[in-house]
């Protein structure tokens, strides 16, 4: 990591960060958080809600850990990969926790899904078929004021029912 | 893709997933939130940091002290563009920004720009603003009484009859005093045999929207184009024209998915000062509202109830006076529209042959209240149903007996005088019984010592919002695929995906092949706004007859080329046939207004108030901890009655949702204040519900009742399943642990002191 000075007087540093499995070499200001620069590259699946890290809405897997964008510093992303909605399949394609939400229609406005869905992955890697009080404790993080909830602990269901690596099995 | 005659798949009826899902679990759909444009700035606001008090001088040299700051704006900028700039829908008391006095704690009083948002947030903390503080009131009791008087004039907005009689009035709070009068209340109540009379109360809360509000203006050389995350972008270009003088097509109004609605961004909000901003910068500026922000723009009425009600000796409801207090902070908002049109239902969904209602919509220093999920009956059906349930109890009647001998059954008048015909208000109430099973003595066991089990029912009604406009147009293309273009707002309701399906059905299409264009004011027709769970019918009857228009336009063509319609295998092929090759359109247009009669002036009295009913209700079994006053909702049954839901699966969805979000306004969400200063505007210290307080069982039950005037049987959802839920709660925590909560929330706290009072009271 470089620090330098840019024109409008605000320390920059140099980062070299992965998103989405892409290569991505900038500068960045030692004020921004993790959703500006990600808006600032064009993805804006992690949305700045309540800006406190409360509601989930900016959640984004960095080496593979969940984390509140709007609580993580740009530059602190320097040497990770950083993954969001918009990289879980290829563009006009979803994965199987994207599939499922449709599913099972577990959203509603929307604002908030990616953030489940980012969760929703995190709690499936670490656990295979979670019970319900599993899916309620690990999302209690994320806050959707539409209170989809019902909805979104049956498409986790389904997404865990559903992960390829089961369906591939022979 | 083609038309047919008939279709073997009815389209209404099916749960087709949402149209929009694949975008919005990739993160792909376009919010405001998301936008910008090239040469833009962002707009901080400088709010009041005092409740009521005039402004005696505004130093902005610090903030151009900061690098990066392009302008600062305050209220006489924008009078040097609009002359007269106060808006509003009901009255024109809101100023673009503040013009000598500020009315609430939060009230915007100037606008820093800059291209970077974080130098405009810096630099509005620089800009100093000196008050003479004015004596402030903050209770909607208080405000009753002229002691202090929030604005000097009342100005209502012309565009409301019945608020004609109250331009230029002076020296009041009272935004709209509401009257109905039906029977001989005085005369019933001297003769009834007992008469019961209780205090309710219901908190301010805030609608929070996790997309907090948020409007783009771009401006160019003599028009403009507001993107806006909008309840109603028809009003927001009548308003913005108004306002600068300009005819309604020189403004645009373009509104793609909200993140979230439930009444916040209704009528105008931000966009005014965006459009000011814009003008006076000769740039486009985008205001992206904070959390902490949206407390002070806009939130529910908190509201005091009195209630008193009159029974004979055989335990009917003989009458009832209502009086109700709305506090509608600084700005009127549609306050005056939730005290008349929510008003008249106070007396709930019960046969009493005399009723008088006073209700009062009241000017206080608060932050402004209006809309939200229930347009007041939430806060009606708080009071009513815990009334009813404390009038049973006394009269050692059960309080489901009790309802039942009390109710409105089958088309018999409301207050009004306008018939519940299509209303299941016996239909929700025994639906809930049943699944409840009210009549059995299987009770369950509490969980430990300390711990009482109880259950509570309460249901209520609302009428819809008339009479307002809706408008479509429906499009097939030369190659026969089909486009609706409406300015209904899918903010997460659905409304996209209902209406493809009345399209699809009528046309003979499948519904995810009908393109939907989102509200953009130059393309889309008007409407009303999407707001009081209006859009399934009159918008739905409007893309009905649009569909219906356009298909008898494609049978036209098919008879001006010697086919029949009825036998076209490929639309596509009249079209070639019609204009010798792909080309032209089939444009159908319908229009949609529902019949009405104002009510009488003095009575209230109206046969047509409103073109249907929703009932909503609630069961619900809980578990108290006397020891602490903690509850836990065991099971919540939501009943409402429906029509014939176009979707199923998205109707239940907004039933659970509805009554979720009720279920934080009754458990824990409140504004709390000190001084006027709102204290918890963050989710850090205001609650809303998680994951972790969905109850342990949770059912929806869909009470269909046929709309024998709604587009195939259909009328609105997205607000029923909150009636009930308050007093549901708090009837069952009477039950449960003999103690009655009139005021919302009900914390734990409240239940503990109520618990400790009581048997203090015993001993």
């Amino acid at each position: 990591m470089m620090e330098k000075v840019n024109l409008d007087g605000a320390v920059v540093n140099r980062i070299r960060f992965k998103l989405n499995g892409r290569e991505k070499n900038l500068d960045v200001a030692s004020h921004e958080n993790l959703v500006d620069l990600l808006v600032r590259l064009d993805h804006f699946s992690a949305r700045e809600s309540c800006g406190q890290g409360l509601c989930g809405c900016c959640t984004v897997l960095v080496d593979e850990i969940p984390v509140s964008a709007c609580l993580t510093l740009a530059q602190l992303v320097d040497g990770s990969e950083v993954k969001t909605a918009e990289g879980l399949a290829p563009p006009g394609e979803l994965d199987f926790v994207q599939r499922a939400f449709i599913e099972e229609g577990a959203f509603q406005c929307g604002f908030c899904t990616p953030g489940f869905v980012m969760m929703t992955h995190a709690l499936l890697k670490e656990t295979v078929d979670p019970s319900e009080t599993e899916i309620r404790e690990y999302l209690a993080g994320n806050l959707c004021r539409c209170a989809a909830y019902p909805e979104i602990i049956r498409a986790v269901k389904t997404a865990a029912r559903n992960r390829p690596e089961r369906t591939e099995k022979p | 893709m083609n038309v047919r005659a008939d279709t073997a798949n009815r389209q209404v009826g099916r749960s087709v997933p949402r149209l929009e899902g694949p975008e919005k679990v990739s993160g792909r759909a376009s919010y405001v939130h998301n936008m910008s444009v090239p040469g833009m700035l962002y707009a901080k606001v400088v709010r009041s940091t005092v409740a009521h008090g005039r402004i005696l001088s505004i130093d902005a040299s610090g903030a151009f002290e900061i690098s990066g700051v392009e302008h600062v704006f305050t209220g006489s900028d924008v009078q040097k563009i609009v002359p007269d700039p106060y808006f509003g829908p009901a009255f024109h008391d809101q100023p673009v920004l503040a013009i000598d006095k500020v009315h609430f704690v939060g009230e915007p009083v100037a606008v820093v720009l800059a291209r970077d948002p974080y130098v405009a947030a810096e630099a509005a903390q620089q800009i100093w603003v000196d008050y003479e503080e004015l004596p402030a009131v903050f209770d909607e009791v208080e405000a009753m009484k002229p002691d202090v008087v929030v604005h000097d004039e009342l100005k209502p907005a012309g565009t409301f009859p019945d608020l004609k009689h109250l331009i230029g009035r002076r020296n009041t709070n009272i935004a709209l005093d509401y009257h109905l009068k039906r029977g001989d209340p005085e005369r019933a109540f001297a003769q009834a045999a007992h008469v019961f009379e209780h205090e309710f109360r219901s908190q301010q809360v805030m609608h929070v929207p996790l997309e907090p509000m948020v409007a783009l203006a771009v401006v160019s050389h003599d028009t403009m184009t507001i993107h806006t995350a909008s309840q109603s972008p028809s009003f927001v270009r009548t308003e913005i024209a108004r306002l600068l003088g300009w005819s309604e097509n020189r403004v645009k109004v373009k509104v793609p998915f909200l993140g979230g609605g439930f009444g916040a961004k209704l009528y105008i909000k931000l966009e005014a000062l965006v459009a000011c901003a814009a003008l006076l910068a000769r740039a486009p500026v985008k205001l992206m509202l904070t959390m902490e922000e949206q407390f002070y723009t806009i939130t529910k009425h908190a509201s005091t109830f009195r209630i008193r009600s009159g029974v004979n000796s055989e335990g009917r409801l003989i009458a009832r006076h209502c009086e109700v207090l709305w506090n509608g902070g600084a700005f009127a908002d549609i306050g005056p529209r939730v005290t008349q049109k929510s008003g008249f239902t106070a007396p709930g969904p019960y046969d009493i042959d005399n009723v008088s209602i006073d209700s009062y919509a009241l000017y206080t220093n608060r932050p402004p209240a209006g809309a939200l999920r229930g347009f007041g009956i939430p806060q009606l059906v708080w009071a009513y149903e815990s009334h009813t349930d404390m009038i049973a109890h006394e009269l050692g009647v059960d309080p489901l007996a009790f309802r039942r001998k009390n109710i409105l059954k089958g088309d018999r008048p409301q207050a009004t005088g306008t018939s519940m015909k299509d209303a299941a208000v016996e239909g929700v109430l025994e639906r809930i019984a049943e699944r409840m099973d009210w009549s059995g003595k299987a009770h369950r066991e509490p969980s430990g010592p300390g711990k009482r089990i109880g259950r509570g029912l309460a249901i209520g009604f609302k009428a819809s919002i008339a009479p307002t406009t809706s408008v479509a147009i429906v499009t097939v293309s030369a190659d026969g695929s089909t486009i609706l273009q409406l300015s209904t707002v899918d903010m997460g309701q659905g409304s996209n995906t209902a209406m493809a399906q009345i399209v699809a059905d009528i046309v003979g299409v499948a519904t995810e092949d009908v393109k939907v264009v989102t509200p953009d004011t130059d393309v889309t027709p008007y409407d009303m706004a999407t707001l009081g769970s209006r859009s399934t019918f009159h918008m739905g009857h409007a893309v009905r007859l649009a569909a219906e228009d356009v298909r008898a336009k494609l049978a036209d063509m098919a008879k001006s080329v010697g086919e029949s319609l009825a036998t076209t295998e490929r639309i596509g092929d009249l079209f070639k046939k019609k204009y010798g090759m792909q080309a032209g359109n089939a444009v159908g247009v319908g229009t949609y207004i529902p019949e009405y009669k104002s009510p009488d002036p003095e009575t209230g009295q109206s046969d047509k108030i409103t073109p249907f009913w929703m009932i909503g209700g609630t069961g619900v079994e809980l578990e108290v901890d006397t020891e602490t006053g903690k509850y836990r909702i065991l099971r919540m049954i939501n009943a409402a009655d429906l029509g014939t839901p176009l979707n199923p699966k998205i109707v239940e969805s907004q039933l659970s949702g509805a009554a979720m979000m009720q279920l934080g306004f009754t458990m824990f969400e409140e504004m709390r204040f000190d001084g006027g200063q709102v204290t918890n505007a963050s989710l850090a210290d205001y609650k809303i519900p998680g994951i972790q307080d969905v109850p342990q069982t949770m059912e929806n039950e869909i009470v269909e009742a046929h709309q024998h005037n709604g587009p195939f049987g259909a009328k609105g959802v997205g607000e029923s399943a909150t009636f009930g839920v308050s007093p549901a709660i708090a009837n069952a925590l009477f039950d449960a642990a003999g103690v009655r909560i009139t005021s919302l929330p009900i914390t734990p706290e409240a239940v503990f002191h109520a618990i400790r009072a009581q048997e203090e009271g015993a001993g």
